[in-house]
């Protein structure tokens, strides 16, 4: 059994170190580029979301390189990418990529629901390493939050141009790198260090704008047009709503690692908006934008891909966020037509805008 | 004479206006792109130079529209604002209390949101065309009226025709139903001017709260009829600024005024530009699947800029050093 699964972002990185761990044999799919779309639009339905033209172009891509079943994450809301493991199974047999299907899906009641999942690729492996493997994966998911998490700070900061990106590719190759459990522990540090290492200068003025969203276009630097990059360079610290170790934490532990921003906190927020499941992200989109106009943010972009539902649901809720809490916003819609000089034209005049607003605001504030 | 140039390479045309210190517009030029943006850029430097007295002295260079980063290159800008930027900063000093900009171009169309003088919202078309000058253009050739009568013909209507807008193609087809069924020329061109402003405001203009003072700008604004056009549908009045087609070229000769300040320099390489050899290139990387095109500008066999490349592989080669302060 060669297993491979989609990329998001940096999520092989975590999601490799587990399978391997479970001893698995992991054929990872080549890095999400052009090529890789063409493939997935030519395969797919036009109107399917580009995540699902992704996560194809990533399967047919890793079939070529020999891979034989797919492990794919599910979902049971009305967001339709809880078909999507499903569909992609079917196309993947039209166009003779026969292959395996493992859904894991975010246990409904309890992580042992999750836990089966994993034993199917584990096999005889023992309960206790299965979980040593999940928590080897999270650990190294955190490791890479905590990395890219400095790239926003030092990016709009740094002296010498590239810089970040530079330490940032570093940084990610050691985390990938890491073997066990206890080597990751001195990476993790070894790695900071070299995000430290990025000469900033730290007065600076810098403006924040929080990204948020879908959590695929959030997540993949190629379907976002590496809009946190973008960003950076134009003198802009990012967060986003979503982290990988965070969505590992609220949707497969059910919250047991306290002290980290959850899910709960961004759906309590949105309640004067939104007190209902709307699938995918869309609550907790409308509930951060609340938070992060409340925690001082000078502006909000809200990405996701065409046609996705829950996202224009809390699409059309945002401009009331935006009048009542004084925080401007804007809506990025990713596809696989985006060009990017519109998408470079309205990012820099979002950033004049912010600017100016910030100027003015000092001055009256004074 | 000492003052800031502007720079505005848009898809159809490319605008040079010369500020003097006190903002005031000198000298306006109005070129056609015609697919060269290096080219016309320097022709129009060279009639510039001509047009300007002697010993006037351009104390900094702004560029703006699609082709700011080129254009900026070749200048040695002061400021590579977007057009957004630069139409508000422009609509602000010509028109003081401007709250809405109304912004009609070669290829797109964008509103502008401003309240007590700072930009609040905006928008751009995004998956549509219509409405813009190019769709004007081609429906004028067709029917062999000239542009610039478009809109004074289109006055004489007595009941305009109602046109389906939603598409240029559909459009087209509708405008050519209702000229075999008989219609009017003057009726049927109105009804598309309608249409078209219907459209926009449906597309860019949909949810935002537009106010008074309302500016019309862009190439479109020449013609007569989308203004009436759009008087009649938003109900307010509508101002179009003197120098309405150039509007981007001057808020970006504002900006540089405003650059140059701050730096205490400029970076203006001299009018004399116009006579360097520039020469573009572009390659495909082979890095990864990829396969960026990787455009390349130098000027006298030495690479100036580089860009296109999603990694950075490229373009942080050249710009190395600039940042370190």
């Amino acid at each position: 059994m060669r297993l491979t699964f989609p990329h998001m972002g940096n999520m092989y990185i975590p999601l490799k170190a587990m399978l391997q761990y479970l001893g698995a044999d992991v054929v990872l799919p080549p890095p999400t580029t052009k090529k890789t779309l063409t493939l997935g639009v030519k395969h797919a339905s036009e109107f399917a979301c580009m995540p699902l033209k992704l996560n194809l172009g990533n399967f047919i891509e890793a079939h070529e390189r020999g891979a034989d079943t797919v492990v794919m994450a599910g979902g049971c809301g009305p967001c339709r990418f809880g078909y999507y493991a499903q569909i992609e199974h079917a196309i993947l047999r039209e166009i003779g990529c026969d292959m395996e299907l493992i859904v894991l899906e975010p246990p409904e009641k309890h992580i042992s629901e999750f836990i089966a999942k994993v034993r199917k690729i584990a096999g005889t492996r023992s309960w206790w390493q299965v979980i040593q493997a999940i928590r080897f994966g999270y650990q190294k998911a955190r490791a890479v939050d905590l990395v890219e998490i400095a790239s926003f700070k030092a990016r709009p900061r740094e002296l010498v141009p590239g810089a970040t990106d530079r330490a940032y590719d570093r940084a990610l190759a050691l985390i990938d790198g890491a073997a066990s459990p206890d080597e990751l522990k001195y990476i993790v540090e070894e790695a900071l260090q070299i995000m430290a290492g990025v000469a900033q200068e730290h007065s600076r003025p810098v403006l924040r704008i929080a990204l948020i969203g879908e959590i695929y276009t959030l997540l993949d630097p190629f379907s976002n047009h590496s809009l946190e990059r973008r960003l950076g360079l134009l003198g802009v610290e990012v967060d986003r709503s979503i982290y990988l170790s965070e969505w590992v934490n609220d949707h497969l532990f059910m919250g047991l690692i306290k002290g980290m921003r959850s899910k709960k906190e961004a759906c309590a927020a949105a309640a004067p908006y939104l007190r209902h499941f709307v699938g995918g992200h869309g609550q907790e989109t409308v509930g951060s934008a609340v938070n992060y106009a409340r925690a001082g943010y000078d502006g909000l972009i809200q990405v996701f891909p065409f046609t996705c539902m829950p996202e224009i649901v809390a699409k059309s809720i945002l401009p009331g966020v935006s009048d009542d809490l004084d925080i401007p916003v804007l809506m990025l819609i990713m596809d696989e037509q985006s060009g990017e000089a519109g998408l470079m034209t309205r990012l820099e005049a979002f950033v004049d805008l912010l600017a100016r607003r910030k100027e003015t605001g000092e001055v009256v504030n004074r | 004479m000492k003052g800031y140039l502007g720079i505005d390479v848009g898809s159809v045309s490319t605008n040079l206006v010369f500020l003097n210190e006190g903002g005031i517009i000198k000298e306006a030029i109005y070129l056609r792109t015609q697919g060269q943006p290096i080219i016309t850029v320097q022709k129009g430097l060279k009639e510039l130079a001509g047009r300007l007295p002697s010993g006037t002295q351009v104390r900094g260079v702004g560029t703006t529209g699609s082709g700011r980063h080129l254009a900026g290159i070749i200048v040695g800008a002061d400021a590579v604002k977007n057009e957004i930027t630069a139409h508000a900063v422009a609509s602000l000093v010509l028109v003081p209390g401007v709250q809405t900009i109304l912004e009609i171009g070669g290829q797109d169309s964008k509103i502008i949101i401003l309240r007590n003088g700072i930009v609040t919202d905006f928008a751009m078309n995004t998956v549509c065309a219509a409405g813009t000058g190019s769709f004007l253009d081609q429906q004028a050739s067709r029917l062999n009226i000239p542009i610039e009568r478009f809109g004074e013909i289109a006055l004489e209507a007595e009941s305009p025709v109602r046109i389906a807008g939603r598409c240029a193609v559909f459009a087209e087809s509708d405008m050519i139903h209702k000229q075999q069924m008989g219609c009017s020329l003057p009726d049927i061109l109105a009804g598309l001017c309608e249409a078209l402003v219907r459209n926009y405001l449906n597309n860019v203009g949909k949810g935002k709260e537009l106010l008074s003072p309302v500016v019309f700008q862009g190439g479109v604004a020449a013609n007569v009829g989308m203004i009436k056009a759009f008087e009649k549908e938003l109900g307010l009045p509508v101002q179009v600024p003197a120098y309405f087609d150039v509007m981007g070229a001057v808020g970006v000769a504002l900006l540089a005024r405003e650059a140059v300040v701050k730096n205490g320099m400029s970076y203006f390489k001299g009018l004399s530009v116009a006579e360097s050899k520039f020469k573009t290139g572009s390659f495909e990387c082979s890095g990864c699947p990829n396969m960026c095109e990787v455009v390349e500008v130098a000027e006298d066999d030495m690479v100036l800029a580089r860009w296109g490349d999603r990694c950075g592989k490229w373009c942080n080669q050249v710009n190395k050093e600039e940042k370190v302060s």
